[in-house]
């Protein structure tokens, strides 16, 4: 089936190759992941509030319900039949713009991430770029303009406050969550995503995984709680607080292009729970039954594809589970614990690994 | 009174408890509705809740024990009625009599439109012969504004038989046939 693609030249196998896995990981995981993450959140966020949740929508024509799984089909109808409504006072060209620089870095992140070992002779990962992370960080701080020209765009108070609310809890957050890193990369010695997977194969101590939470667990605490920052979700989502800011940046909008918007953020905390498992949980390894080496098969490239997917999981579960039990922090609050308590924090954390390293391999070479 | 402001201390200052604190209730209300399937809210058309009673749901006309209207036409309840959503036809001079054995009259036509009906009770309240009762519909649906004006035949069928402890006319009745023979006591 794939013949004729080694018969091309190299540089064209390369195209044709991360074409596929781009088509594969846009269309087959991700939106159906964003589509049905929409329909998790509301169903668990109806099960934690003591309700039932969209359970009716089915195949349609028939009785047939399944769990109301149908939902997000629904939902997506329901978005692009609506009317695209456009305020008279609008800036349109940023109005335009806004949702396509929200959606566009969301999907650009999950380039880098090595979502599984190898399938065949193709490593999964979209792009095995050396300096992985910094891209990734690189393109995080993008999708703030989404939501910064949204709010001036929309130009009305509400969704302006949103905006500039966004603009400064991105920035800040984005700090600590940069120099929360740092101390993977001081120990692993490497930017490539897949070679700080390839560092937390094996055991630690004998019985624990070799992840890097176990090593770095103030990294990761730093690193999980400035994701929710960055995605914008409860307990910090100011920019689009409902009770304060009617919606924030998007009260404007409305049909696709809010739906633009819903995607966007739910495919950021589809990005961030990955970027989570890369760095700090071993990605597809687990330690056990060799599964930390690269598959050599095709079943357990799936299986690698798998784990990853399911520790992944476990993480975009959190950040809906989160939602129902911390109240939103105040502005204030916000930045206080951004600026004068986590950045000091990741400093001192940066500090302590050096040394920490330092003194280790010293000792080492002496 | 002075209010104590309490100081949190090191250990409620990180967060930590109210953290694990969320994850205990969250984790108590989900474990509730999915494992123990008990959801505060209903699937609604397939299960319904028990109307309590006295709930003041649509108005009806009622049947006394007999199949026999009760209403009098007296246009009470017409005039009473804020929102003016009951409109009767009285028969007039020539009109059909009544079904009822003793009772002058009964309505030509009674409507209440039910777009217009606020559930006051106003109505039930001022009606003399206990013939129109707030029963326990509370969905009335229909697909036109003409569709959701009850006259009285539909009014009469929803609204059922009424078994009141007073049985007013049948009293009346009585009185009637006892003044028929009257002086009754002849000694």
């Amino acid at each position: 089936m794939f013949d004729w693609i080694n018969n091309l030249s190299p540089g064209m196998q390369t195209a044709v190759w991360a074409t596929i896995k781009i088509l594969g990981v846009l269309f087959l995981a991700v939106l159906p992941m964003v589509s049905y993450y929409v329909m998790a959140e509301r169903r668990i966020s109806a099960w934690i509030q003591d309700r039932v949740g969209p359970n009716r929508v089915g195949i349609p024509l028939t009785k047939i319900k399944l769990f109301g799984l149908g939902q997000p089909a629904a939902d997506a109808v329901k978005a692009i039949l609506k009317e695209d409504f456009m305020p008279a006072h609008v800036r349109k060209v940023y109005f335009w713009l806004a949702p396509m620089l929200t959606l566009i870095p969301a999907f650009m992140v999950l380039a880098v991430i090595p979502f599984g070992s190898t399938l065949g002779a193709q490593k999964m990962v979209i792009a095995d770029l050396n300096v992985g992370i910094l891209y990734t960080f690189g393109i995080v701080s993008l999708g703030v303009y989404g939501i910064v020209l949204a709010g001036y765009a929309a130009n009305s108070k509400y969704p302006f406050l949103g905006g500039i609310r966004s603009s400064a809890q991105l920035v800040s957050y984005e700090l600590a969550m940069g120099m929360s890193v740092v101390p993977v990369f001081m120990l692993v010695g490497d930017l490539n995503l897949s070679s700080i997977i390839g560092y937390q194969q094996g055991t630690l101590l004998g019985f624990l995984p070799n992840w890097l939470i176990f090593k770095l667990p103030f990294c990761f605490i730093i690193f999980l709680i400035s994701a929710f920052a960055e995605t914008n979700r409860l307990p910090f989502d100011l920019p689009e607080s409902e009770t304060e800011l009617v919606a924030g940046y998007n009260t404007e909008y409305s049909s696709m292009k809010f739906a633009m918007f819903f995607m966007g953020e739910y495919t950021n905390m589809i990005a961030a729970s990955a970027m989570m498992v890369t760095l700090f949980f071993g990605g597809w390894t687990l330690p056990f039954a060799g599964l930390d080496q690269p598959a050599t098969t095709i079943m357990g490239g799936f299986l690698h594809i798998g784990i990853f997917i399911g520790k992944m999981l476990f993480f975009m579960v959190l950040f809906i589970w989160v939602r129902w039990m911390l109240p939103r922090f105040r502005y204030d609050q916000l930045m206080d614990l951004g600026w004068r308590r986590f950045v000091p924090f990741a400093l001192a954390n940066i500090l302590f690994y050096a040394v920490y390293i330092w003194a280790t391999t010293s000792g080492a070479a002496n | 009174m002075i209010v104590k402001r309490p100081e949190l201390s090191w250990w409620e200052r990180i967060y930590l408890p109210a953290i694990l604190g969320g994850f205990k209730v969250t984790g108590k209300h989900f474990y509730r509705t999915v494992f123990q399937r008990k959801s505060v809210t209903m699937q609604y058309p397939e299960q319904k809740w028990t109307v309590p009673e006295g709930y003041r749901g649509a108005p009806y006309l009622v049947k006394d024990p007999d199949g026999n209207t009760k209403c009098v036409s007296c246009q009470l309840c017409e005039f009473v009625c804020p929102p003016k959503a009951i409109k009767i036809t009285p028969p007039g001079p020539d009109g059909q009599v009544a079904d009822r054995v003793n009772a002058e009259k009964m309505p030509k036509e009674f409507e209440i439109n039910m777009l217009r009906c606020i559930f006051c009770g106003f109505c039930q309240e001022v009606c003399p012969e206990e013939a129109i009762f707030l029963q326990k519909d509370y969905s009335l649906t229909g697909l036109s504004r003409g569709e959701m004006i009850y006259n009285k035949e539909k009014l009469l069928n929803l609204g059922g038989v009424h078994n009141g402890p007073i049985k007013k006319w049948e009293h009346k009745l009585k009185e009637a046939e006892e003044q028929e023979s009257f002086p009754v006591k002849q000694n």
